[in-house]
């Protein structure tokens, strides 16, 4: 990637414990480092936290982020740590607005890698129109953590309009996948030791606030829920929606937007695409009756050219997923006890 | 993918589907051997869709399934006492020991890896010469070739490091052992595909002739499945017992003779005990001699207890086919997928797991 | 056994003095790696199943087909029962 800022000479390679010490070293990677790349007027002031002015209904989200590894195909953990951060505010129908950003770096780790990180936190805050305000460096003693793990917090304002919950959802209501998914989990499995295989495919990690906004400026309250699917793919999202809100889930096997190598990926491994992690998909449960004019908005969007209705809400097998399959069987799509695993039978 | 979409096409589906339920006339009980076809009848739904009258009995095809609780303990121990990079299938991972899974010793640090191919493994053992790998070599005889190649490329880099934990088991001596068990009330068998891609067919024969049954040898997809329901309930209803071959596309009457080969050359036959089943004479391989250097059994000094299985798991006249997962008083209570009490429960096609994920359409319907 | 599912050999390449085919094959455009050694005739193009990381078995295009030619046969045998039956009355 291109990088915004080029790294200065740093007399230093890696990162070591006294960088999190708070002492010389430590004021040397934050002025030469951290904020040369991310500044702006307030993270400027230096301050112990920012102090800043916000109208409006406001929402909060945090995440922690541990991906490994942390370049992958499409992108690295840092864009992923903004993208995350701003897309749950997304779904709660805020746009995001200013983030904290806090490190905890393991002994050793290169510094050019960090500088890649931090600008592509950068480029992905400009992207997404949001600061970094705030934030903290630690470094942990070799062995203590792996490599770079990133929190974000972040807060936003609340679109006037949204009035996204789940007690909204209603039978009947139509259910709605962005884009194709798989894309994430499938890049990440491309480059693990022992499963690798070649490929074009790469996360499909991005910020979804401005479509967000957008479906919520021509809809409104007619946008019941959503929810972005990420680790434990689509599959727990549907759960979940079905368990909490204590109502059917039908989906259509067929209507699952795929793209073909990650199918063949799925296949080869042994994996169901349903489980596996996205970065830049959501699922939007949205009133039948506006279902054509979503699907027109969505698929003139960047981030959902591939969007489906892939199914509906029912007051049938409460708490339960279905799905017909493509030959018109079904079954139900329960939730993994834990991480999908590639399989031989 | 061509070979492969062509045979989950709906309309063929359906057609073989109209076409059981006119030749069908009284009910009948049918087993599928290979887990990897209980997985596609229960993924495609295809359960949903037979005939009242055909009764699938989940067979006793699912290497994890039938893994000893002694060798996966073995494994465990392995990767925990001996410092082994112990590297495995997915499959096995999540499979309960008498203490833990390989899953929960790599959660205490055990470096326990996930790899698509045993070649991979040998890869790691020349990466690593300092480090002892040893290969969780699971399967049946559609596996166990690249399970004996991997052994052969060990070999022939000259590599010290590399061993194979085998727990290979083979299909015929288990479909005698169901025929042949009082209890049994499979009708007729869809026999494995993908093993007979490498075994042929000949070794049917005798199995139909002596017990007078039905067999054919069928694929994986739901057009394969329904064809080789349709072949062999055209059998039953008219009477009369054959070997047929549905997966003619990858199944040969010789079979993959050069696999076979590799087989006589790496492996012997020997008497294997199967969990939940007890033990079937010849049904296992174990490596020959000649390469004794690669049997972590042998190389090892593996002391651990032999632990009884849960007695409240009853996998055995599961995967017999003798009762089925909701007549067991801790399906879905003492024992599901988060906490399994035995195979049959964690493997993705075990016949526990796929009854829990059915049940409830099963209830439905 | 299992899980195998056919791809097309792209490339092929031999290593250890020529002791060892090596396949590059591709998946519905993955490409994943796959020892020939059980398939010595195996040529470029063709498609063969694949189970983990080792080809089996290549595909034999004719017995590929029968399974839907078996559906027409099926379909004629019972168009000719009908009109036997209807020829009956």
């Amino acid at each position: 990637m291109q990088l915004s800022c080029p790294m200065p000479k740093f007399d230093f390679d890696t990162i070591n414990l006294g960088h999190g010490s708070g002492g010389v070293l430590t004021h040397r990677l934050l002025n030469s480092g951290v904020f040369t790349v991310l500044q702006n007027d307030l993270l400027n002031e230096k301050h112990d936290g920012a102090v800043f002015e916000l109208q409006g209904k406001l929402a909060f989200s945090t995440d922690s982020y541990v991906v490994s590894p942390i370049f992958f195909p499409g992108g690295n953990i840092g864009e992923l740590a903004v993208n995350g951060t701003v897309n749950d505010l997304a779904m709660c129908g805020a746009m995001a607005k200013y983030l904290s950003l806090s490190f905890i770096i393991e002994e050793g780790f290169k510094m050019k890698d960090l500088w890649t990180i931090l600008n592509s936190i950068k480029q992905s805050c400009d992207k997404a129109n949001v600061q970094i305000i705030t934030g903290d460096t630690k470094v942990v003693e070799k062995g203590k953590g792996d490599k770079i793990f990133i929190n974000t917090s972040g807060i936003g304002v609340l679109h006037p309009n949204a009035d996204i919950r789940l007690s909204k959802i209603k039978t009947g209501d139509a259910i709605i996948v962005s884009n194709n998914i798989a894309n994430h989990g499938i890049a990440i499995m491309s480059k693990r030791q022992g499963l690798e295989f070649e490929t074009d495919i790469k996360s499909d990690t991005t910020n979804l606030n401005f479509t967000i906004q957008k479906l919520i400026d021509a809809f409104g309250e007619k946008i019941h829920f959503l929810r972005d699917a990420t680790r434990g793919g689509i599959a727990s999202v549907l759960n979940e929606i079905a368990i909490d809100g204590n109502m059917g889930v039908d989906i259509q096997e067929k209507n699952i937007p795929l793209n073909e190598q990650v199918n063949g990926a799925c296949e080869m491994l042994g994996l169901d695409p349903l489980y596996v992690a996205n970065e830049g998909v959501f699922i939007a449960i949205i009133d039948a009756t506006i279902q054509n004019e979503v699907m027109q908005l969505l698929t003139e969007d960047d981030n959902c050219k591939n969007a489906k209705v892939i199914g509906s809400i029912t007051n049938e097998h409460i708490r339960q997923v279905i799905l017909q399959s493509k030959i018109g069987g079904r079954r139900v799509v329960n939730m993994l006890p834990g991480e999908q695993l590639p399989r031989i039978c | 993918m061509k070979y492969l979409s062509e045979y989950r096409d709906a309309d063929v589906v359906n057609e073989y589907l109209a076409e059981l339920k006119k030749i069908v006339t009284k009910p009948w009980t049918l087993m599928e051997i290979c887990g990897g076809q209980t997985h596609s009848l229960v993924k495609n739904g295809l359960l949903s869709l037979l005939p009242e009258n055909i009764k699938m009995v989940h067979g006793p095809g699912c290497p994890v399934c039938v893994t000893p609780l002694h060798l996966i303990d073995k494994a465990v121990f392995l990767a925990e006492e001996k410092s082994a990079i112990l590297c495995s299938y997915g499959d096995m991972l999540r499979v309960p020991g008498s203490k833990k899974s390989l899953l929960e010793a790599k959660a205490n640090g055990a470096d326990v890896r996930i790899l698509y191919s045993p070649l991979e493994a040998v890869k790691l053992a020349k990466e690593n010469p300092n480090k002892e790998v040893v290969f969780f070599a699971v399967g049946f005889e559609t596996t166990a070739p690249a399970n004996a190649l991997s052994v052969l490329h060990a070999q022939r880099e000259g590599l010290t490091n590399y061993s194979i934990l085998t727990s290979h088991v083979l299909v015929p001596p288990a479909i005698e052992a169901i025929v042949q068990d009082e209890t049994n009330i499979v009708q007729g068998f869809l026999a494995a595909g993908h093993v007979c891609t490498i075994m042929g067919i000949h070794q049917y024969f005798p199995l139909v002739e002596e017990n007078k049954l039905p067999i054919v040898i069928t694929g994986f997809e739901p057009v394969d499945i329904l064809q080789g329901i349709v072949m062999l309930v055209k059998q039953l209803e008219s009477g009369i017992h054959k070997l047929e071959n549905q997966y003619g596309r990858f199944v040969s009457d010789e079979g993959n003779v050069d696999a076979q080969k590799i087989l006589q050359n790496v492996f012997t036959i020997v008497d294997r005990e199967w969990r939940g089943i007890g033990t079937i004479p010849l049904s296992g391989y174990e490596l020959n001699e000649v390469y004794a250097a690669f049997d972590a059994n042998k190389k090892f000094d593996i002391t651990i207890d032999k632990v009884e299985e849960s007695k409240e798991c009853i996998a055995g006249e599961i995967l017999r086919g003798v009762k089925k997962p909701m007549q067991c008083p801790q399906f879905g209570k003492g024992c599901t997928p988060l906490k399994p009490l035995g195979a049959p429960m964690v493997s993705s096609e075990g016949a526990c797991a796929a009854y829990y994920h059915f049940s409830s359409i099963m209830e439905l319907t | 056994m299992c899980l195998a599912i056919p791809g097309k050999i792209l490339s092929i390449e031999t290593i250890h003095n020529g002791l060892v085919r090596m396949a590059k094959v591709s998946f519905g455009g993955i490409i994943k790696e796959a020892s020939l050694e059980m398939l010595p005739t195996a040529d470029v193009g063709d498609y063969v199943l694949v189970h983990v990381g080792v080809a089996i078995s290549k595909v034999n295009e004719e017995e590929a087909a029968k399974t839907f030619e078996y559906l027409k046969e099926i379909g004629e045998i019972d168009e000719l029962i009908e009109h036997t039956q209807v020829d009956k009355n």
